[in-house]
């Protein structure tokens, strides 16, 4: 097994899992009955792509199957960004972090759908179509929130702000990233963070927010095991049914 | 008040029963007689909150779902829900009333929706049992309002039946892997159904002898069936599947008559079915809650999304 | 501050290209950009649509269940206007 490749195939894939695993707990709590069908609608194309890179991720293990590693895993074998576990706070925090993960998935799919590995590229160029989607509304309503009342605009901005310390994990050139580059599987992080400032620096001008600093604060980041305090508690009620019945299938 | 029957315009009356009669869809412009219009409005606004707060059990079980598939399911069985709901209440806005309306009956407890949603699911097993009973029963009901006389309402429910066929399918899938499965499972599933058994024929109403607007609802088609027509067929449909699966329907006077291919049953407990409806049941406030409290917190974002297209409006016309 | 749900808006599907676009139903939404994707989100979740048409309820303009007769009617009797009023010779075929 590439354990290089392995642990790459987890962090997209986790990080797609632990998203939409947010985005069903939002379900009957959106701001208005249309908004609430269309969050749903992402959190299923993200639990889609985590399926889909889950199954290749056992392929590649060969002892397990998807649904062993989405919920019979411990917490520090999960490798999705810190971003993604930040809770579903209110619609503000919902669609920052939408936001800033669409952007991220965006950039990063168009440069994958040319990875080496087939199957990576494959996933890619099909999630990209979701994902172009997606952005487009996250974009919207980072526009209509930033730019709509007072009271909006400060919400919004104190969601970026507090949400920005997650931003740098996505960007993170780590050595499972270098060596992967060297293959041509893995997408230059570099290229992605480049792209990302400049769709986000955009958006926000026209959304009248403002970037906030970017200083590091993490010690460990998710994609390496480490996690916030929130991944606990999400876990737990995740893999509720796995630990209680770890015999029983469904 | 709604105008009595009386007082309407007797030939206008006559014209407007003799469409019904005919089998001809009344349409949102059409002349109606204002009870019709009510009554519509109380049964279309009612079946839409359903839905809604329909949402909320089967939410309270998607984080903790046990496999990708049965979360990816479950996920796309609420958004459908929604979505019903959303059709209904659009029907519903045609008759003259708006959403914020219908919005503020429910919140003020004026608008009622079905009580089933107010019993509990604490388990896994209550995800079979809504989806193959409480959805079981609604469909049975929703066939037959596909040809209830008020044109929108009739293609609602069209578009809903077409949807919700799988959600009874899931629930019954999942209630029949947990009846073979381990005896824990197996016991789960059981308690589920003899949770929900009651309360889904309490689905169908009162009896027709009771029901307040079953008579005049039956003469304009709104509805197309009685009350106890309709909870018969569930339950002529409903026994045989739990046998198939090794459960056992908790009423011990279920027995099959040979003669008209009719179950006979224990009658309802009506004490309780007036209790929940009247707000006393496990999770009313908890249901109704939810509801008032999502709406509050949404209101900066409706409002931003007010503030923002106005400012796109006024754009447009000095650009 | 204001608060409500937004305006509605219909939906019109295409279920396959060069067919007939059809009423689907409504929605709400605060502005075109948003009805335009909640007719997606919502109409479009089993791939029913190719193609969608929105437009504010209040900007269509519908006829009158009262002017049906005068509207509708005098078109009854022009059965000249339908290819099967004609009658062909025997053996005739493909006019």
């Amino acid at each position: 097994m590439n354990t290089d490749l392995y642990k790459y195939t987890l962090r997209l894939a986790d990080t797609a899992l632990i998203l939409s695993h947010r985005l069903c707990e939002y379900t009957s709590k959106g701001p208005f009955l249309e908004e609430d069908l269309a969050s749903m609608n992402t959190g299923l194309d993200y639990i889609g792509q985590a399926e889909a890179l889950l199954k290749y991720a056992a392929k590649q293990n060969g002892t397990v199957d998807a649904d062993q590693l989405a919920f019979a895993r411990e917490e520090d074998e999960y490798a999705n960004f810190h971003l993604v576990e930040f809770p579903n706070q209110d619609f503000g925090y919902l669609i920052t972090r939408q936001f800033f993960m669409d952007v991220f998935s965006f950039y990063n799919f168009q440069l994958l759908k040319e990875s080496k590995d087939e199957t990576l590229a494959a996933l890619a160029a099909k999630s990209l179509k979701e994902v172009t989607y997606h952005l487009k509304r996250s974009s919207e309503w980072m526009i209509r929130l930033g730019d709509g009342t007072a009271e909006s605009h400060d919400r919004i901005q104190g969601c970026v702000n507090h949400l920005w310390m997650y931003v740098d994990e996505m960007f993170d050139e780590d050595e499972v990233n270098t060596n992967l580059l060297k293959e041509n599987i893995a997408t230059d992080l570099s290229e992605v963070k480049k792209k990302w400032m400049k769709k986000v620096s955009e958006v926000f001008e026209i959304a009248t927010l403002t970037k906030p600093e970017q200083p590091k604060y993490s010690l460990v980041y998710g994609k390496d095991g480490g996690h916030t305090e929130y991944m606990g508690f999400l876990l737990t009620e995740m893999q509720f049914l796995k630990n209680r019945f770890p015999q029983d299938t469904w | 008040m709604a105008k009595e029957l009386e007082e309407e315009d007797p030939i206008k009356l006559a014209a407007f029963q003799a469409k019904i009669d005919a089998e001809i869809k009344i349409e949102p412009k059409d002349w109606m007689p204002e009870k019709y219009r009510i009554g519509l409005i109380r049964q279309m606004s009612q079946h839409a909150h359903s839905e809604v707060i329909g949402m909320q059990p089967e939410g309270n079980w998607v984080s903790r779902a046990p496999s990708l598939r049965a979360k990816k399911i479950l996920m796309a069985k609420i958004q459908d829900e929604g979505g019903h709901g959303l059709y209904l209440y659009c029907a519903t806005e045609t008759l003259g009333t708006s959403r914020d309306e219908i919005l503020e009956n429910l919140h003020a407890g004026k608008a009622k929706y079905a009580s089933v949603f107010n019993y509990p699911a604490p388990t896994w097993a209550d995800m079979g049992a809504i989806g193959w009973l409480v959805d079981g029963a609604a469909i049975v009901n929703q066939v037959s309002l596909q040809k209830t006389s008020y044109g929108p309402y009739s293609r609602a429910m069209v578009r809903i039946c077409k949807e919700e066929s799988f959600h009874q399918r899931q629930g019954y899938e999942i209630m029949a892997n947990m009846a073979k499965g381990s005896a824990a499972q197996h016991k789960m599933a059981q308690d589920a159904l003899d949770r929900w058994w009651w309360p889904s024929l309490m689905m169908f109403g009162p009896h027709d002898s009771e029901s307040a607007h079953t008579s005049q609802s039956m003469k304009w088609k709104i509805k197309r069936e009685t009350n106890d027509s309709l909870r018969q067929q569930f339950i002529d449909k409903t026994v045989p599947q739990a046998e198939l699966i090794g459960l056992k329907i908790p009423d011990d006077n279920l027995k099959l008559d040979s003669e008209t291919g009719h179950y006979s049953h224990t009658d309802i407990d009506w004490d309780e079915f007036w209790n929940v409806i009247k707000g006393y049941g496990p999770c009313n406030k908890k249901r109704l809650d939810h509801h008032k409290k999502a709406h509050a917190e949404g209101q900066w974002v409706r409002e931003a999304a007010i503030a923002y297209a106005k400012k796109q409006e006024l754009k447009l016309k000095t650009a | 501050m204001e608060d409500n749900q937004g305006i509605l808006w219909e939906v019109f599907l295409q279920p396959k290209a060069g067919r007939p676009f059809k009423h689907v139903g409504s929605l709400h939404a605060y502005d075109k950009t948003m009805a335009m994707e909640s007719a997606r989100d919502l109409y479009t979740r089993r791939g029913e649509g190719n193609g969608i048409w929105i437009v504010k309820a209040e900007d269509i303009v519908a006829s009158q269940p009262e002017d049906e007769a005068s509207f509708f009617e005098p078109a009854n009797d022009k059965v000249y206007r339908h290819p099967t009023f004609y009658t062909m010779p025997e053996g005739a075929k493909n006019i």
